[in-house]
């Protein structure tokens, strides 16, 4: 893959990642600062700071917009490194949670316990954690045990995505109140969301955020290949094994709350392949990061544009990912991955 | 010193390669010869440990691979692949990538590893492209710098899976003279080949498999006098005296 890798030098890399982070914490002080209530920057910062609490702005603040931007972030996030885990694990560059049926399998799970237990609200990240181990370990299986064509294993999870979601359909028909909690859940959005709805999944994202991270040295050797992985001394089906719980950790927890947001796990770990190249510590960084971002400008856009009326955040994702990422691919000669 | 005793290994319970023995001497360049599908790719597999044996055993200097970690086989035995992925990473990233058997918690690779895969890449005429993304460059110079992985491995024994298949004749030279000064610095060096009379010409022993048997072990002038090769690859396999030394030629086989 050639690939735009301005940014190849140790110093290129460290402006690229400043200038990433300072535009991520911009973005969500905007997010922040700006909705369909006006509000002074200054109000902002004496609301964060704990010296304004009781106004209705401060409110507004703090029960609306700080847990929707966390929650934009931390599914960005989320969603982004999960797509870096499982195109390593699968080496396949056309996976991603929401290609391969792991988002929809959360997302099945979720409604199903929240059609049939609607007090168990407080267990869905663990739900759909379980929902996303089942859509990720049925397309590792599945094609590991036939040794199939990387195609056919998108094609797999294509059929197990499309199945989860007839299962999904299937139960918010039957319990149209199923998922009233968590609104716009099949295009993917944080309306309503509370800190604390988000607090155990957030617990979980940062804690997979960092096992992750931790293991990015043997996710450079795995992506040599199962062989030359294994002669160099990995325990190859061990560390995969470890890995999809944590993808699957991390995805199930995004839409515990976020509902199945699309896109960003294809999109954001091919963008920063380009940019970056394929090391595994700064591509799990800069994906974090830039899923944060890339996530919370959305949601940010999907508040304002047609404010007072809001769009579900995954339309947005799709309106501005989509024309972006087909620049990246056919910008060079080919659009070859 | 690596040794094949009796060994039996195939893939869901069918032995490919059956009731091997043979060791792959220190200082010698090794050549595992065979038609398509006679087993030398598995031999490799299993004498890596990558395929358990069925039955018989492999012995790592003495010790049954099945009583030893996966990173300490990695230790003693290198393996250079026939498929691989290409990640796009600098060719010093990936050389490094060899150091990892060594690694403990927290797994950095330190200046001595930064050295070893220096002069890996030196070893095998790559040292101009440390900084070049491997996806940019060509097949024989990528060969080059997967080579250099499996050398800064810094391993006793190292196998090559037709490391020469893909490679125009000049870099198949350079390959074949790379695995020889490997072997002159006390290396065992083992590679399967497709290409009868470069094996011919350049190990110190062959190996000839059929059907999942080794039929034939042994210098190159006793395998070509045996005319096993003929009887194995279906072809006539000659000699003549050249100004360059005596030369291997192939022709068809009259029937």
């Amino acid at each position: 893959m050639k690939s735009l890798r301005i940014f190849s030098t140790r110093c290129g890399n460290g402006i690229f990642f400043a200038g990433l982070s300072i535009l991520t914490l911009a973005t969500a002080v905007l997010s922040l600062w700006i909705g369909s209530v006006k509000l002074s920057p200054a109000l902002v910062f004496n609301v964060l700071i704990g010296r304004e609490t009781d106004s209705v702005a401060a409110r507004i603040i703090l029960y609306s917009r700080l847990p929707r931007t966390c929650a934009a972030m931390l599914a960005g996030a989320a969603l982004s490194i999960s797509g870096v885990i499982i195109q390593t694990v699968l080496n396949n560059p056309l996976a991603s949670p929401g290609v391969i049926g792991v988002n929809s399998g959360a997302g099945f799970t979720v409604a199903l316990v929240c059609a049939i237990a609607p007090l168990a609200q407080q267990y869905t990240p663990l739900v759909a954690f379980f929902g996303a181990l089942a859509g990720v370990f049925l397309v590792t299986i599945l094609s590991q045990r036939t040794g199939a064509s990387r195609m056919t294993v998108i094609l797999a999870g294509v059929a197990i995505s499309a199945l989860f979601g007839a299962g999904i359909d299937t139960v918010v028909t039957l319990v149209p109140d199923a998922v009233s909690g968590i609104t716009d859940f099949r295009i993917g959005g944080f309306t309503g969301v509370t800190m604390l709805q988000l607090a155990p999944a957030a617990g979980l994202i940062l804690i997979s955020l960092g096992i992750t991270l931790s293991l990015s040295p043997q996710m450079d050797i795995l992506a040599l290949g199962s062989d030359t992985a294994r002669s160099l001394g990995l325990s190859v089906s061990f560390v995969r094994f470890i890995l999809l719980v944590l993808a699957a950790a991390l995805a199930g927890a995004a839409v515990s709350f976020g509902g199945l947001i699309g896109f960003v796990g294809l999109i954001v770990p091919h963008t920063m392949r380009r940019f970056l190249g394929e090391n595994s510590l700064p591509l799990l960084f800069s994906s974090a990061l830039a899923g944060a971002f890339f996530v919370t400008i959305c949601d940010l856009l999907a508040r304002i544009l047609f404010s007072p009326f809001e769009l579900p955040v995954g339309i947005l994702l799709a309106f501005a990912g989509g024309p972006f990422f087909l620049w990246l691919l056919f910008k060079q000669k080919g659009g070859r991955i | 010193m690596i040794q094949l005793r009796e060994l039996s290994a195939g893939y869901f319970g069918n032995p490919i390669i059956r009731n091997i023995t043979m060791e792959f001497a220190p200082g010698k360049v090794t050549v595992l010869l065979g038609p398509n599908g006679s087993g030398k790719s598995t031999l490799l597999k299993a004498a890596l440990g990558l395929l358990p044996p069925m039955s018989g055993a492999v012995l790592y200097d003495g010790v049954d691979t099945r009583k030893l970690k996966r990173r300490q086989i990695a230790q003693k035995a290198a393996f250079l692949t026939q498929s691989r992925n290409t990640p796009s990473i600098q060719a010093l990233r990936m050389v490094l990538h060899g150091r990892f058997p060594y690694l403990t918690y927290p797994r950095y690779y330190g200046r001595q590893d930064y050295a070893i895969s220096r002069s890996a890449l030196e070893a095998t005429g790559s040292l101009q492209h440390e900084n070049t993304n491997v996806s940019q460059l060509s097949g024989g110079q990528r060969q080059g710098v997967y080579l250099a992985m499996a050398l800064a491995q810094d391993t006793l024994t190292v196998f090559m899976d037709e490391p020469t298949t893909y490679l125009d004749i000049s870099h198949q030279f350079q390959l074949m003279q790379t695995a020889h000064s490997l072997s002159l610095d006390g290396k065992a060096v083992v590679l399967v080949l497709h290409d009868i009379l470069l094996a011919l010409r350049e190990a110190d022993c062959i190996g000839v498999l059929q059907e999942g048997r080794l039929v034939y072990f042994d210098k190159p002038d006793s395998v070509y006098q045996s005319g096993i090769l003929e009887q194995v690859f279906q072809t006539s396999v000659h000699r003549m005296d050249t100004p360059h030394g005596t030369q291997y030629y192939c022709i068809p086989k009259e029937t």
